[in-house]
This record gives C-alpha cells, structure tokens and sequence, in this order.
C-alpha cells in the first residue's frame, strides 16, 4: 500500500500562497495576544488557587458561587469540568485571594463555604484523611480490642479500607456511612455513624502557588523556550550550514508562534504542561525539517547542474510520503491522547495535535523557502550560494557529512 | 541463520531479559506477588498518580544569618569591653536585609589595630566615614551558612516526616529556586495535619532576660525611656498565673538578642512534669553546649534567664547557680503538648523560619481516574501504529510491530533500573515515544521503497535503505533529545516525568528501529530466494 507515488508537486511555485496562510494564523494569533484574549495563564505561571470538587450528584455551579460569597470571597470563578457524568467543578481564586503569609487560606474559606450544611458538632468523612478515621476508631474502640497490640495495626487497615472504598470505588464520594458496611465493621460503621457525617463533596485536587513560584516558573519557562531554540540553532549550524540551522529555527518559531496563538484564540490556559509540549514540538517539528534538508543535501551533490529551486522541489518531493506517514503517526498517538487522555492532559495533547499539523506543513511550506529565498539574495548579490558544493574538488563549502553510499 | 544472525539475535534477547528485569524485578524475587505489584515496586508512579502532597517550601535563611551576627555582635560587644577600645554606638543597622552586617560608630584611629585585632575571623571589617566601621559576614561564609541553614532545615523536616511514617517521602532542594526545599509525600492528601508538623519550629533559645514582664510595648519602652538597649528586643510571652491563649494574658519581655544556648545545643528532650507537678519538657545540652551554658550562668547569676521557643517567651526565671547541661521548660503545657515539643526539640530545631510557596494536593480518586484515562489513550494509540503499519508495509510491518513493543520494554526496563519516576504526561510520553519511535521505520523503510522502485535487488535496497537513513534518524532523534533535556532540567514533577520517558524511549529506538529491525530484515532476507520480492 502507498498513498504518495512519485508526486510532482511545485511547492516552491506556492509559497506565496503559504506565506499568506502562515501570516493569518500568525498574525490572527499575535492579534488576539495583544488585543482580545492575551495569553491566559494557567495557575502554574499566575499564581492562584485551584480546588477541584466532586459532588454527589449534579452540582450547580453558581449555587456554590455564591455559597462561596457568602464566605466573603469575591472574585471565585466556579465551572463544571470534564463529563457532566462526573459532577465534578472547578473552584478557581485568583493570586489576590491567595495570600503569601497563609498560603492555603483560600482553600480553607472554599471547604468551609462548603461545608455550609454540615451537621454541628460531626466530621465530614468525605474529607477526612485515613489519619483522621483511624485516630478516632483507636480513641472509641468499637471493637473492643482494648489496648491490645494488634488495635493499632488493625484500627489503621480498617480506616484505609474506608477511605480506600470512599476514593477507588466511590470515586471520592460516599452518599452515606451505611455504605461502608460492605467494607467495615458494623460495629465499627455504627461507631462512625455517631462523630462522623458525609458532606455532598470530595476535594479531589487542590493547587496552590504563591506569587514567588509564579514568577520563578514564568521566567523558567521562557529560558527553556529560548534554549532549546538556540540547542536547534547550535547542533542543525554545526550538522548542515548554519543558514539550514536559522531556516529551522525560523520554522520552528513559526510553529511554536501558531500554536501559542490558538490557546490564545480559543482562550485556553497556558499550562505547565502545555510549554512542555510546545518544547517537545521544538524538537520534533525539526524533524520532519531534519528529513528534507538531509534529501537536499544529498540532491544537492547528485543533480549538480540544477538549479537550487528544482532541487529542493524534487527533495520535497520525494520525502513527502515519509513527511507524511511520520507526522501522521505520531498525530495518530496524540490524537488518542487528545480524544482520551483525560481532562489533566487536555491542554497538552492540543498543543501537541495544532503543533504536529502546523510543524509538518511549515518544514515543507516554511523551511525550504526560506533556503531557496536565502540563496538567490546571495546569488543577486553575486555571491556563491551556501551549501552547494564547489562543481570539482573539495571544497571548503562542501556539506560536512558525507552520507553512505 | 547464519553466525552473524544468531550472535545477534544473543545480544538482542539477553538485554531483553535484563529489561523485562528492570521491570518485574529479578525472577527470583517474584513468589507469589501480582504481576502489577512489582512493576510498581520498581517503577515508582509519581504524586499525580498515586495521590498526595506536594510543597515547596522557602527557607528564610536571613533567620540563620542574623542568628550568627546576634552572636557575633554580642562577642564583639564583650571583646571591646575587655580590650578597653573605646566605641560610640554598636549596632546592625538592616537587619531585615542585610542581617550580615554590623557596624560600629566611633572607634578613636589610634585604637584602630586593636579594633582590627577583636574582629571574629569569619568577617570582616572595613573603616567608613567619622571612624565608624562596617563588619560584614565575608561573602564565602555567609554562603556557607545559608545554604547550611537550608541543608540543616531538609534534615529536620526529614527527620519529622519520617515519624508520621510516610512511604517513599521526597525531601530535597529545589533546584528552580534560591533557598527553597521541595516535599512530596505519596499518599498523604492531609496538609494541613504535616504542615502542622513542619511548621512548629521549636526554635528553642535562651537567652538573658534584661527586663519584664511588662503589661505592654509601650510599657517596656516607658520603662527605659523610650529606647531599647541596642543589642535587644521586645519578645511576647505569657504573664505567669495567666490563663493560656487570651489575649489579655500576654506580657512583654526585653530579651537580649544573642542566646547562651540554642536547640542545636540540645543532645535530647524528654516530657517530665516540673517541681509543681506540672507538665514540662527537661533537656539535656551536649558537651560543648553543656560547657557554654556554663560558662554564661557562672558569669551571670543573679540575673534572669529566658526560654525563648520560636520567639515567644516560654518562662523566666532567676539563675541561681552555674548550671551546667539540663533544664527544664515549663510554660503550662498540657502533656500532649509536652511530648509534641519534645519530639520537635529532639528532631532537631529548624536553622531557619519557612515560607510555603507552593502546595498541591491529588486526592487518590483523582489519581486512579488519570491511570485509567491515559492507559487507554496508551492503548489506542499504540494499537492505531501497530494496526497501520501491518495495513501499510506488511510484513516490514510486523517487524516494525516488534520493534515497537521492544522499545516499549526496553523504556519501561531503562525506568525501572533508574529509578524513574511514572507521572500522568509521562504516560503521555510513552505514547508519544511509540508515535516517535516508529518514524524512525518509516524513514528506513521508505527508503527501502524508493531504492527498490530504483531497481536495486532487496538485499542492496535494504543495505542502502538503513544506511542513508542511518543519519537522518540520529539528526532527528538529537533534536528531540536536546528539547527533552531542557525540559528535564527546567521541569518539575510530572513534567520531568514526560522529559524522562521522551529522553529513555528515543534512546531505546534507535536501538530497535536501527538494530533490531536490521536484523529481523536480515533474517527475512537470509531465508528467501534470489530475486524473490520483499514484503513492503
């Protein structure tokens, strides 16, 4: 089976066609940065408080919104998250509501907004920690086990049950104690029964940063960003010319620009995760580069008469199954990723299917342009065309890699 | 099959075996455990997996800083008493930020050499305008002991997160930023209840008592004419006889900045009850702190001594006699209270106040239901590869099928054998490597295409096909590294996960795609016929 036999394609006769396309989305892009959306950060950059509910059954965002302005937290952001099957939201505070003195403040005025029909006097079991559960059956005893050396040891196992059943079968919520009896002790479930009551939530997840780790991150992210950019620059000047290295260079922040831009349009946040994908498409946006500029290093010394145009249509040409078939694989991966990988990762697998797509297109509508355009600006001004090697002899220009033959 | 072939095959199936080791463990070690329990044994899955506490903590360590100059300011106070070197004023003038820096007003030029002569050797001292002198902290020192400050504070903490029994507990400096210490505890989803223990310092000091109880701050002030002595500060404590926590039971003390002794000082503590019967902790000092604490209640009986615990008064009371290496600290505990403080004493005070920067808490339900979600994501974009390249290049595609699960299990064995840690995006990143690995075959193998349709024989097109794509594969391979890398450096937690996996797996391809897949090819080509066709 084969989808590209002996393509003819005049790519290089289209790069005006490309050109436009790639400033609409860049520009689209920068656009909306400066002017609509900005770029959203997520909590890791800006600093804030997340706390991540499950509910029982359907929760109603703005009925906990104002439960929580009641509490006196103004400016809470509540929304539904992942499947509405979950009955999950998010409780987002800003960096203004999470102090640096007492950092999980914030969270603490969420639980206790709450928890606003707790029952007085009585725990919540769905928040409660094993340490909490087994610290009380060791102080009630229910089964009478007295100071024995195995109550310890067995009063622990039987809290963890608990919580295990609450988190792993429950998923985090138990809708009464009566449940626990399949996992516990009757009389030990009886004895919870009098200290303990189940709230209609379970904190799944809460993440805290404080402005400090904000900033740090931010600029942290920004260098990685940079680096690898220059790590590109370094190792595809050294391997090829360095007019191949800035070329992919040039491609490559053309990618990462792109797909920055689309968080920005669709007003995504910008997570850690998500610079960890726009690093790894660095990196593999340049290969599919790596691919054509190989075939016209190697077309370069066999068609010695043609002109440099041609050459690099042709290698287009003939790699572009491979450009092809590699990039749609790996899109394939992480389209699963994206399609089902799960809430956590959302942010991520998209960068990662926007980068796969805008990589390919611009290594083969990006890359080789610039090469061509950047020889005929030395040819115009009558100087020898980098890269091509002297027509006898070795020369100096001559590509440092001699493929085998 | 021929020498070549079968010495091939030896290599590839003993570093197999040593995988599928790094993975399960060795055979003899397996007895009656699950499959699953001992993959986890050595492939550690990380906090947003299995759930728990992540903090980052900021080690104040101007705290130790200004411990050390309290102290050096004190020797230098008494070294300018006895050398009769005649000053204006001794003081540290920033102590907030700049708490290495001393200066002294008005030391007469013709005192000069001796003034030299008393500077602790650990700083130095340089002359300003009207003879007055700054004595800084030299740079190198002052280095040291920060980051002794922060090496002693991961100790503490260590040693306090070890008595709450946690499994596997990270505890270490965090890279990213100045001064600041990363824990993680898998399976704790209680912060607040470790926070609890972290944050009692136990910063225990004792010091001299210049002055108290008074009613107020401005009391105390009253009471010396508007200024404290230089070398001391106002510290709060409880009134004697009052009840604990009400306000009104607060009293003021002037507390001498420099301490007699402090908790590093300390060899034990032990809850004991006073001569009331009373709830108490007695220490015991070591031998140096023993010989210290003598030396000041010697020279200072008569006088009041205070106990100062994270900056709060606990008590004071007269020294009567020299006292040589215990004491008790009664503040009206209750006996609870008493065995936590000695606990705290006993681990160790920590060298400095922390500032918590950062807090994450997974919650184990949260962790199991991202398992699940990215071992399926796994699943169906590894069997989406694997299906097409059947489709696609039939029989070359079931060798790039086997190359792709051995470069699998030689990812998961290279994490087992590291140590690695397996977190949400590096799941990812295991998807990612089999999308990324099996470039590497089409590259060979749509070579192997082009060279055939050129008309070479299988053999030669096979030779030309791993051979020109040789370089292309290293080239891409290396880009991908390099970002993987960065991002290993800059990343924290799951991130440093994902940059793990890429960087294990891409390493592990070019293995498969180039040796393994070769030598299957090799294999396949050893068995057919003259001219007779590949399957591509």
């Amino acid at each position: 089976m084969e989808f590209f036999k002996n393509t003819n394609i005049d790519f290089l006769g289209k790069k005006w066609y490309f050109l436009v396309f790639s400033l609409v989305f860049s520009v689209a892009g920068l656009l909306s940065m400066a002017f609509w959306h900005g770029v959203k950060l997520g909590v890791d950059f800006r600093g804030g408080t997340l706390v991540e509910v499950k509910y029982a059954h359907t929760p109603d965002p703005s009925a906990i919104h104002s439960e929580i302005e009641r509490a006196g937290l103004k400016n809470a952001r509540v929304q539904a998250i992942g499947p509405s099957a979950n009955n999950e939201v998010l409780i987002a505070l800003d960096i203004q509501e999470t102090s640096e003195q007492a950092l999980d403040k914030g969270k603490n005025q969420i639980i206790q907004a709450l928890e606003s029909k707790a029952t007085p006097g009585k725990q919540d079991l769905n928040n409660s920690s094993s340490l909490t559960v087994a610290n009380y059956l060791l102080e009630k005893d229910p089964l009478h086990l007295g100071s024995g050396a195995d109550a310890n040891p067995r009063y622990t196992a039987m809290a963890q049950a608990i919580v295990d059943y609450r988190d792993k079968t429950k998923g985090g919520v138990l809708g009464s104690i009566d449940e626990l009896k399949s996992v516990a002790d009757p009389a030990a479930v009886a004895s919870l029964q009098d200290n303990f009551y189940v709230s209609e939530f379970g904190i799944l997840n809460v993440e805290i940063v404080g402005p400090q780790v904000g900033q740090q991150l931010r600029k942290q992210a920004i260098l990685a960003t940079l680096y690898s950019l220059g790590g590109m620059l370094i190792y595809l000047g050294l391997r090829f010319e360095w007019i191949y290295g800035v070329a992919a260079v040039l491609t490559v922040f053309h990618d990462t620009l792109i797909t920055v831009g689309a968080f920005s349009l669709l007003n995504w946040e910008i997570s850690l995760t998500v610079i960890a994908a726009i690093l790894t498409l660095i990196g593999y946006s340049n290969n599919d580069t790596i691919v054509v500029f190989d075939r016209i290093r190697e077309n370069i010394k066999l068609l010695r008469r043609d002109k440099l145009a041609d050459i690099v249509n042709k290698s287009i040409n003939q790699t572009l199954s491979r450009t092809i078939l590699t990039a749609g694989l790996t899109f394939l991966t992480v389209l699963a990723l994206f399609l089902f990988g799960g809430e956590v990762l959302h942010g991520f697998s998209f960068a990662l299917v926007i980068g796969i797509l805008i990589g390919t297109y611009s290594s083969i509508a990006i890359a080789a342009p610039i090469l061509v355009a950047y020889q005929e600006w030395r040819g115009e001004r009558g100087k020898k065309p980098v890269a091509m090697p002297l027509r006898s002899g070795n020369g100096p220009t001559q590509p440092k890699e001699k493929v085998k033959a | 099959m021929n020498k070549n072939l079968s010495w091939k095959l030896a290599v590839i199936f003993g570093f197999l075996l040593l995988c599928v080791a790094g993975i399960f463990g060795p055979p003899w070690a397996w007895s009656g455990r699950s499959p699953l329990a001992l993959v986890t044994d050595h492939i550690h899955l990380g906090l947003d997996l299995r759930g728990g506490t992540h903090l980052i903590l900021q080690v104040q360590v101007n705290d130790a800083v200004n411990v050390d100059s309290d102290n050096a300011l004190a020797r230098l106070k008494e070294d300018l008493r006895t050398h009769k070197i005649n000053y204006a004023d001794i003081a540290k003038p920033d102590p907030v930020n700049h708490p290495e820096m001393i200066v002294v007003k008005g030391v007469p030029p013709d005192q000069t050499s001796d003034f030299k002569n008393i500077i602790p050797a650990e700083y130095d001292a340089s002359s300003g305008a009207e003879n007055s002198w700054t004595v800084s902290m030299k740079a190198q020192g002052l280095a040291d002991l920060k980051n002794r400050a922060v090496a002693q504070a991961i100790e503490t903490i260590r040693n306090r997160i070890d008595q709450l029994g946690v499994s596997e507990p990270v505890i270490q400096e965090h890279g990213l930023g100045q001064y600041q210490i990363l824990v993680q505890l898998p399976g704790v989803d209680d912060p607040a209840r470790v926070k609890e223990i972290m944050q009692s310092t136990a910063m225990l000091e004792i010091k001299q008592s210049l002055g108290g109880p008074y009613s107020s701050e401005q009391a105390a002030l009253q009471e010396h004419g508007g200024v404290l002595p230089p070398d001391a500060v106002l510290m709060s404590g409880k009134s004697i006889g009052s009840k604990r926590d009400t306000e009104n039971g607060e009293a003021w003390y002037i507390i001498s900045r420099a301490s007699a002794v402090t908790g590093r000082d300390l060899r034990t503590a032990e809850p004991a009850t006073d001569e009331n019967s009373q709830p108490a902790v007695r220490f015991i000092l070591t031998a140096e702190g023993g010989r210290k604490f003598y030396a000041f209640t010697s020279a200072h009986v008569g006088d009041y001594l205070a106990v100062v615990l994270d900056n709060k008064v606990q008590e004071v009371a007269v020294i009567k006699e020299a006292i040589h290496d215990t004491g008790v600290i009664n503040g009206r505990f209750t006996e609870q209270e008493t065995q936590d403080l000695s606990m705290t004493l006993r681990s160790g005070a920590l060298p400095a106040g922390i500032k918590y920067l950062e807090e994450r808490t997974v919650g184990p339900s949260l962790g199991a239901d991202s398992i699940r979600s990215g071992v399926r994501a796994a699943m169906v974009g590894m069997l989406a590869v694997l299906i097409f390249m059947l489709i696609y290049y039939r029989w070359a595609g079931v060798n790039a099928d086997i190359a792709l699960i051995l470069n699998l299990v030689i990812l998961l064995g290279f994490m087992g054998y590291f140590g690695a840690v397996l977190t949400l995006p590096g799941i990812a990143g295991v998807i990612l490597t089999v999308g990324m690995g099996v470039d590497s075959n089409v590259l060979i193998f749509e070579r192997i295409r082009e060279e055939l349709r050129n008309g070479k024989t299988p053999p030669s097109a096979v030779e030309q096909g791993f051979g020109h794509a040789w370089i292309t594969i290293v080239d891409t391979h290396v880009t991908t590294i390099v970002s993987a890398a960065i991002l290993f450096l800059f990343g924290t937690g799951p991130v440093k996960g994902f940059a793990t996996t890429l960087v294990f797996g891409l390493l592990a391809n070019l293995f498969t795609a180039v040796f393994v897949s070769r030598m299957i090819f090799d294999w396949v080509l050893s068995r057919k016929q003259r001219g007779e066709a590949l399957s591509i």
